[in-house]
């Protein structure tokens, strides 16, 4: 039964998902070293993130399933209180809503919650035996519900859609019946009318050019054509790298953050975007092979989670960028240029690495409950 | 028991998988909608998407607008945009950069800042984008370039709108400045509204009245070819001009009384008494903005910051001075509403006041005292010991709540940037901020305005203005309107709010005042007027504390450790039309230096002459002049 442990099962990392990290960072950074003109300055500073954000994956994998757990709670109370807290400010300021300065330190609360919110939701439905009643279900909900709300009100809509589909996805995992699940979409479709008179005029406009961008061909409906006409004129093998004239004759706003996916498919072409996809795809797939190998629920639903939140951030960024889904600001994993959102991602990667290569530190592969009377 | 929690972890296991495989198969579904879509752009519409890529020569180009004027009250500009014209590269048609520097050098002069900052500005931008290189090109240098310009692909002549401050020194402070958008400014302003403007207001009113003087941007679509050079406009929405500002601020009475100051440190707030506009604002010495419109260099920042008379602190908006005797009158008049003291009460004063079983001596500033004293006599002879003992019958709680009401303590609400409120002392802020108890001789020294009580040349002038207007208190205005082209002008209110003052107390007060300036004890007889009647109080703030058996020497004190000098008044006493304050930095007392100030910016408004010199050399009288 007992093997000497590999250097990588010491590290508590998990060789295949890092290296398809690595390699999917790698890509990504090729992609940007052309969006940004080839600046070698801001390339520096993306490398800088990088090798901080694989850092703190790293660290946060060495930290034990036990004692993220009993984290759990204090983050996300953290996370809340502090989005009150910006919210509160940022009304008598007025101005920077979404940052809380303290001082050295600046962040964003909502960061801290795209991990607060699968922790909570993975410990709480863990505390007694899965799937969760109807009881259960609701107070998961109500737990997602209060940041998500908190985050959209910033407004941050990019934000509130990854926390509120963090939670919904250990939801999922959990067993959440698929009546409920049902019930829940019909509620969702007959509450779109509520939900569309609380959206503030420049969420609706998004939403409305996503359907027909000449709408407002100034406006938001010109990253819409623009990305749509980066992206075709690439075609099945692309201009080439750095060729893009989309691209570079800056025809394409925002290029190197959140639209940084059409730089790929028009420089790259349809290759480039299937392998960027197909790297994606291994990384869900193990995330959730991980997953499935976890000793307890509460590992098994934290580490299913954060691989689903993943794919929710791949998935809504190229469906944006590509004019399928309504612009909304979420970053290309991995890829775009900026700092704090990639930190948070790998943080995630630590989490799950933290909760399969731990073997049973969680007490017996417990099961996240009060320990059996016998 | 063991047994069946085992097969429920097994059972959960076993969920957990075919949940995860269920997030599997929507994963790749989902996925394949994403490929199908993007194929769909890239194989079956590559065509249409290549040829609209080909032809997609359409740029939309940001209009930024043009920054509205400001013009005094009489319309003499004090805010324009000049012309300036630009000497620009763009990064990526340079081949040899230094080469290009150098025979550019050879044409016009190029300082080794210049590169600095083309450097610095290169970096942070695009290649696309053109950098400017030399600013502020003269007529015959355009002449020059244009002549060599075929053989410099890469060079540009580009016409900015530049912030120009034509008057200078004179309106630093209250006008401010515009500056470069920084990144902290970046992340707050709405980016989409400021594309195209590299400029925003900084400090004063320009920053106060940023959303009002910026405009809207506007937008034209451009045909480009291949190398980004514009062919034609398409489609245009001209941006909307910011709005023009009209100040109830009034130049010509503001460099008057910036001469009236002349070298010494100080500030001047003069307001209308019946509108709160804000007539002159000005704090000695001032500065230059126009420098900091394009980034100031270095060395000429470090010798402004470092000046030991701090000519970037703006004294009259952000200089907290402890009001001294200038305070009298409003105390006297919590008095009277309170009915504490009734106008004929007399209250006799021996030079000194004690608390009663406290040995502490309060002393007057005159040594003798001035025997028996009234309401009246306590403010033309500026009595401090009527003011121990009224302060005292007060309480520090009656005495902060009345001076409250004329915004002791906090801001006025000026529509300036940066304000700041002073401080009037209270048991809740010695509380908080010392963690102690409130002693009873601290009221005494609020009373006469000194201690850790704090107000700003503003806060006074304001306050006095209330007492002018019939007890009004009106929030200062710098700005009268705003005017967009030919559009009425729209006017900016000056929200006031009665004080509910009983008129015969403050009739009582401002009679009083009257005669600080007409009877011949009053402490600032020298600056009555034959033509016109004054009402005003003087004041000295301590700036270094005198021990118990000590006496003030003026000529032995440092110069810097000199008392202030204060002056609040106004005029004409009938129908008041203009309310002001004086703060002379280190003058020693009021009346001999801050009310002949005063009286040179009230003879410049009343009577339209300009200012004699103001301040002389201080006098053999003055030690029976202070207070």
């Amino acid at each position: 039964m007992v093997r000497p442990l590999s250097l990588a099962q010491r590290l508590h990392l998990d060789l295949p998902l890092l290296f398809a990290l690595l390699l999917a960072a790698g890509y990504g950074l090729l992609v940007l070293y052309s969006a940004i003109d080839q600046d070698p300055e801001r390339l520096e500073a993306q490398l800088v993130r990088l090798g901080l954000a694989f850092t703190v994956m790293v660290v946060v994998a060495q930290v034990p399933p036990a004692l993220w757990r009993r984290l759990a709670v204090p983050l996300y109370l953290a996370g809340v209180l502090t989005l009150v807290a910006v919210l509160l400010v940022g009304e008598i300021g007025k101005g920077a809503q979404r940052w809380l300065d303290l001082g050295v330190l600046r962040f964003q609360p909502s960061e801290l919650l795209k991990l607060g919110v699968p922790l909570l939701l993975a410990w709480f439905l863990a505390l007694r035996p899965l799937p969760p009643g109807a009881w259960r279900t609701l107070g998961a909900l109500v737990l997602t519900a209060l940041p998500a709300v908190l985050i959209a009100r910033q407004p941050d809509l990019g934000t509130a859609l990854l926390v509120g589909s963090a939670g919904l996805a250990v939801l999922f995992l959990a067993g959440l019946s698929w009546r409920l699940i049902a019930f829940l979409g019909v509620t969702a479709a007959a509450l779109a009318p509520l939900l569309w008179s609380q959206m503030l005029d420049y969420q609706k406009n998004r939403v409305l050019t996503l359907f027909d961008p000449e709408r407002d061909p100034l406006g938001t409906g010109y990253h819409i054509i623009q990305s749509q006409i980066a992206i075709g004129s690439g075609g099945v093998y692309g201009k080439g790298w750095g060729l893009g004239t989309q691209s570079h004759l800056e025809f394409l706003p925002e290029r190197s953050t959140d639209f940084i996916f059409a730089v790929l498919g028009e420089e790259l072409g349809l290759f480039g975007v299937l392998a960027l996809l197909g790297l994606y795809l291994f990384i869900v797939f193990r995330g959730l092979y991980l997953a499935s190998q976890c000793q307890d629920s509460f590992g098994r639903l934290l580490a299913g989670g954060l691989t689903l939140v993943f794919f929710v951030y791949l998935f809504v960024n190229t469906g944006m960028v590509s004019g399928l889904l309504p612009v909304v600001g979420v970053p290309l994993p991995l890829v775009s240029y900026g700092g704090t959102s990639m930190v948070t991602l790998l943080a995630g990667f630590g989490l799950i690495m933290s909760m399969y290569t731990h073997p049973g530190a969680t007490g017996r592969g417990g099961g996240g409950r009060i320990l059996p009377r016998w | 028991m063991a047994g069946s929690w085992f097969h429920a972890d097994v059972d959960e296991r076993r969920a957990f998988t075919r949940r995860a495989w269920a997030a599997a198969i929507l994963a790749i579904l989902l996925l394949l909608v994403v490929v199908a879509r993007v194929a769909q752009l890239q194989v079956q519409k590559h065509q249409h998407f290549s040829t609209l890529s080909q032809d997609n020569r359409v740029r939309l180009e940001p209009l930024p607008p043009v920054r509205g004027l400001i013009y005094d009250s009489h319309g003499v500009p004090l805010a324009t945009n000049e012309p300036s014209f630009t000497l620009t590269l763009t990064p990526y048609k340079v081949k040899n950069a230094e080469a290009l520097f150098a025979e550019l050098a050879a044409i016009v002069p190029i300082a080794e800042a210049d590169l600095k900052r083309y450097e610095r500005l290169r970096r942070q931008g695009s290649p696309y984008q053109a950098i400017p290189l030399r600013l502020h090109l003269t007529e015959v240098e355009i002449a020059r370039l244009s002549l060599e310009g075929h053989r410099f692909p890469a060079m540009d002549i580009r016409t900015d709108l530049l912030r120009t401050y034509p008057q200078g020194p004179l309106t630093g402070h209250v006008l401010g400045y515009v500056g470069r958008i920084d990144e902290d400014e970046l992340k707050r302003i709405d980016q989409g509204a400021y594309r195209g403007t590299d400029f925003i207001g900084k400090t004063g009113l320009e920053k106060a009245y940023e959303a009002v003087l910026h405009g809207q941007v506007g937008y034209r679509q451009v045909e480009v070819n291949a190398k980004g050079r514009v062919l034609r406009t398409l489609e245009s929405q001209p941006p909307v001009p910011g709005k023009d500002l009209r100040l109830h601020l009034d130049i010509r009475l503001q460099r008057d009384a910036a001469a009236a100051l002349g070298q010494r440190r100080g500030a001047v707030a003069a307001l209308d008494p019946r509108t709160g506009g804000v007539l002159a604002l000005v704090s000695n010495p001032g500065f230059d903005p126009n420098p900091f419109v394009e980034g100031i260099g270095t060395q000429e920042y470090a010798a402004l910051r470092d000046d030991p008379d701090v000519p970037l602190f703006d004294r009259a908006l952000r200089g907290q001075y402890p009001p001294g005797s200038t305070i009298k009158p409003f105390i006297a008049l919590a008095g009277l509403e309170s009915g504490v003291i009734t106008p004929r009460q007399a209250k006799h004063c021996s030079g000194a006041y004690q608390l009663p079983g406290q040995s502490h001596r309060y002393r007057d500033w005159r040594r003798g005292g001035h025997g028996s004293v009234d309401l009246r006599r306590s403010i033309v002879e500026s009595c401090d010991v009527y003011y121990y003992d009224l302060a005292h019958d007060l309480g520090i709680d009656r005495l902060g709540d009345f001076l409250g009401k004329f915004h002791f303590g906090r801001k006025t609400g000026v529509d300036l940037a940066g304000e700041l409120g002073g401080l009037l002392p209270s048991r809740e802020w010695k509380r908080r901020v010392r963690n102690q108890a409130w002693y009873p001789g601290e009221t005494l020294i609020v009373g006469i305005g000194q201690g850790a009580f704090l107000a700003t040349p503003l806060q006074l002038a304001a306050a006095t203005a209330a007492l002018a207007n019939g007890g009004r208190y009106l929030e200062p205005r710098v700005a009268k309107s705003m005017e967009a082209g030919a559009d009425q002008p729209e006017a900016i209110p000056a929200p006031g709010r009665p004080l509910g003052l009983d008129p015969s107390h403050l009739e009582d007060v401002v009679q009083a005042m009257i005669q600080v300036v007409e009877s011949p004890r009053g402490t600032a007889k020298r600056i009555r007027s034959p033509a016109y009647r004054i009402a005003g109080k003087t004041g000295t703030a301590q700036v270094f504390t005198v021990g118990q058996k000590e006496t003030y020497k003026e000529k032995q004190v440092a110069e810097r450790k000199r008392d202030h000098a204060l002056f609040v008044a106004f005029a004409p006493v009938e129908d008041p039309r203009i309310a002001l304050a004086v703060v002379v930095e280190n003058g020693g007392h009021g009346g001999a230096v801050a009310a002949p100030v005063a009286r040179a910016v009230l003879d410049s408004y009343l009577l339209g002459t300009g200012p004699a010199g103001a301040l002389g050399e201080p006098g053999e009288e003055e030690a029976e002049d202070g207070d």
